[in-house]
């Protein structure tokens, strides 16, 4: 088995070998700009990026026309976020989402507040979900936008979509829909769904960095105002030569994800079931955070207790795990996802981020599972505080003297 | 594969080729690399600029262009128009420059931003941005210049170029589509355009995209350490296809033809045949020109720039553009010079 194991799905995927091959062509002999009109380099790139527009659009059963290649991730949803705002400003200012989003879209949001809208931030229950009513009870008649993730790349949560997309169909508000985690992985149908708007990563789905999409409905007709400006491409909506062989990735990756999604689902999902016992059965003061059955198959967030979180990570390193979003991983704050679930600060700061996905092995897990539980029973070892709930102190009662 | 935000050591791997790339980046321009900022291309790269300088202000300005930038200047500055600031477009002369004393007049109290590309994608003509740059920096307005073009055509002088930022697109040079670069002579608190990760210090939100950035050092690296043999290769070749064709096509106009220009472009004219036919028929004969810039190919619209420069009528609908590259060789010429010179014979005969 070759160390360091990956386990680190949810902060970025490897380039599928089969989306890489059929990239290759289109950076060196196949090169031509899609915008040019007078060529059979143009042409043929202009082809390449319409036929990835359709493999694309088939993942969440959408129309190829609805379809606008981005950069990524976050600027979908910057543009939507900040492009529906601006330009229904004048229907209404305020804006609805929830604690536990993407900072790709709490930043937006937040950019808002700053031009004068209001942006409610929902809390979520202890599973992570959003409560429909709450939602429903939020919506006022200056709403113009309803933002809310399909899974959340900490706690794999799924959020009740269709719910969510029928509350605002009915009150007259946008909808959309951060699927950079769930697209791909979760049979989304924007139709079904009743959503306005869908971010879409490529590197989250064994697709390259650097582009993604963003799903806008045509009917009804969804308007926002471009956040880039230039030549025009994508109908106004985002400016920028097409980058041909990130498209041809990004369109075979979602065929893969489209192709195979039901089998590879099962077979990551009895993976992380056998993590998930593996773990419980061998170790006490163990909780997993977030929904268990409304969620992503290949997240597994585990809280240990009396295990310092740092030491933790330095003791796994043949295991590359997160103890967070890769965004944040720099930084020594507690998870803010965590927290909004209640996860109190210090269990927060113990919580790891087991993502698995298309090439985690049975071996890799079983490995995995060894090295966790020999790590967490040495930390453990070391612990005074673990010494003391050996011996039956409630800690919670324990009043700590002031040094 | 990792994604550079993360601690583990694929992240850390990831990181490093990132790191790297800038290092190349920033050697170039001879600014400090936490001075360069990745996008996702040049038109992120010129919004950026634009919006970035326009949004650390409270209150709107003037703002400087030409009227010969390419779109995703041209547009991002209307947008600016349409915020409220006072925006100016500079004219150019017959042979598609921009004057410093037009510049200089223009200026104003309140001018705090100039944007001026460095060569143009349709004629190929180099703009003075060192003394544009000069006035900007005497007046205390913030100049970009549109390096894109340029790159690799023109060697960059960090020593005579007073340029606050460049914008440069890795697919006009050799390297992958899909990203770009923003770079500062000095830190600016630019407001972002897209925000959320902190990514690039701020400016840029959002996972990098490793290989193709990876990609842009690598060909600006290769460019600092080629560049001058590739230029002379480069003019070698597109003066004699320039000569050739004015010997054997009868009233061949090369638009901007005195002017300085970058070594591989020619914007060529010819009265009596139609630029699009032209380009068609070409591409018929195996050889892909345009017949303008790329964005506006196909859209039946006349050029902007010639139409800048004053040309117009049939003459700027005849215009065709051929543009060289570092692959390009000698005999492939040879055979081109041949297949218009009959081409465009046949088209007048028509």
């Amino acid at each position: 088995m070759k160390l360091p194991i990956y386990m680190d799905y949810q902060a970025t995927t490897p380039v599928d070998p089969r989306v890489l091959e059929v990239m290759i062509p289109w950076f060196t002999e196949k090169f031509g700009n899609p915008a040019s009109r007078s060529h059979p380099f143009g042409w043929e790139a202009e082809n390449a990026v319409e036929h990835a527009r359709v493999q694309v659009a088939t993942m969440i059963g959408a129309d190829p026309r609805e379809i606008v290649f981005t950069s990524g991730a976050t600027e979908s949803n910057n543009i939507a976020i900040l492009g529906i705002a601006r330009f229904h400003k004048a229907r209404g200012n305020h804006i609805i989402t929830t604690v536990i989003e993407h900072k790709a879209v709490l930043d937006a949001c937040r950019h808002l507040e700053s031009e004068g809208f209001e942006v409610t931030y929902l809390p979520v229950g202890q599973n992570g979900r959003l409560d429909l009513q709450l939602l429903a009870d939020t919506i006022n008649d200056r709403t113009i936008l309803v933002s809310v993730m399909a899974a959340n790349n900490e706690i794999g949560v799924i959020q009740p979509l269709e719910g969510i997309g029928a509350i605002c169909r009915k009150r007259g508000v946008h909808f959309h829909c951060d699927a950079a985690q769930g697209a791909g992985k979760l049979a989304m149908d924007v139709n079904a769904l009743n959503v306005d708007l869908v971010s879409i990563s490529g590197h989250k789905i064994y697709g390259p960095k650097g582009i993604g999409a963003l799903y806008v409905r045509r009917r009804p007709r969804v308007r926002l105002q471009a956040v880039m400006f230039g030549g025009g491409h994508e109908r106004g909506m985002r400016s920028g030569t097409l980058p041909t062989p990130l498209i041809v990735g990004l369109g075979e990756a979602s065929a893969l994800c489209t192709r195979e999604m039901v089998a590879e689902n099962a077979r990551i999902l009895a993976l992380r079931q056998r993590m998930e016992q593996g773990i419980m059965q061998q170790l006490t003061h163990v909780s997993i955070n977030g929904d268990t059955l409304h969620r992503l198959a290949g997240n597994l967030n585990i809280s240990f207790a009396y295990v310092e979180g740092e030491s933790m990570m330095m003791a796994i390193k043949d295991i590359a795990v997160s103890s967070g979003s890769a965004c944040t991983s720099a930084s020594l704050e507690p998870s803010y996802v965590l927290r909004a679930l209640g996860v109190n600060e210090e269990l927060a700061h113990t919580s790891i981020r087991f993502g698995l996905g298309r090439f985690t092995t049975e071996a890799e897990v079983d490995y995995a599972v060894r090295i966790v539980v020999d790590a967490v029973n040495r930390l453990r070892e070391m612990s005074p505080l673990w010494e003391m709930v050996q011996e039956g102190v409630d800690l919670n009662a324990v009043r700590w003297a002031e040094h | 594969m990792g994604n550079p935000a993360s601690v583990h050591s694929f992240g850390r791997a990831a990181r490093q080729g990132l790191d790297y790339a800038r290092r190349q980046v920033a050697d170039f321009f001879a600014v400090h690399e936490s001075l360069v900022c990745f996008t996702s291309g040049a038109t992120e790269a010129n919004n950026l600029a634009i919006f970035g300088c326009a949004g650390m202000r409270n209150q709107p300005g003037h703002v400087i262009t030409s009227a010969i930038e390419h779109p995703s200047v041209l547009e991002a500055f209307r947008s600016l128009e349409q915020q409220g600031h006072e925006v100016s477009f500079l004219d150019v002369d017959a042979a598609g420059r921009v004057h410093p004393e037009t510049l200089r007049k223009i200026l104003k109290k309140e001018t705090f931003f100039v944007s001026i590309m460095h060569a143009n994608n349709e004629t190929g003509v180099i703009q003075p941005i060192a003394e544009l740059g000069r006035i900007c920096r005497e007046h205390g307005a913030l100049f970009h210049t549109d390096a894109v073009q340029s790159m690799g055509r023109i060697p960059w002088d960090h020593a005579t170029f007073p340029v606050d930022m460049v914008s440069i697109s890795a697919h006009k040079m050799g390297g992958p589509k899909g990203v770009g670069a923003l770079i500062m002579e000095r830190s600016l608190p630019l407001k972002p355009m897209l925000v959320g990760g902190g990514q690039e210090r701020g400016r840029r939100a959002g996972t990098q995209n490793l290989p193709g950035i990876v990609g842009l050092g690598a060909v600006t690296q290769w460019i600092a350490d080629h560049q001058m043999e590739e230029i002379k290769a480069m003019k070698r070749l597109r003066d004699h296809m320039e000569d050739e064709l004015s010997a054997t096509v009868p009233g061949l106009v090369i638009f901007s033809k005195n002017a300085a220009r970058i070594p591989n472009t020619s914007l060529l004219g010819i009265e009596g045949v139609h630029g699009e036919t032209l380009v068609m028929n070409m591409d018929l004969a195996g050889f892909a020109i345009s017949s303008g810039a790329a964005c506006a190919a196909g859209k039946g619209v006349g050029s902007h720039v010639l139409a800048a420069m004053g040309v117009a009528g049939g003459l700027a609908m005849s215009a065709v553009r051929i543009s060289m590259g570092w692959n390009t060789r000698l005999l492939e010429l040879e055979r081109f010079i041949q297949q218009f010179t009959h081409i465009v014979a046949g088209l007048r005969q028509a």
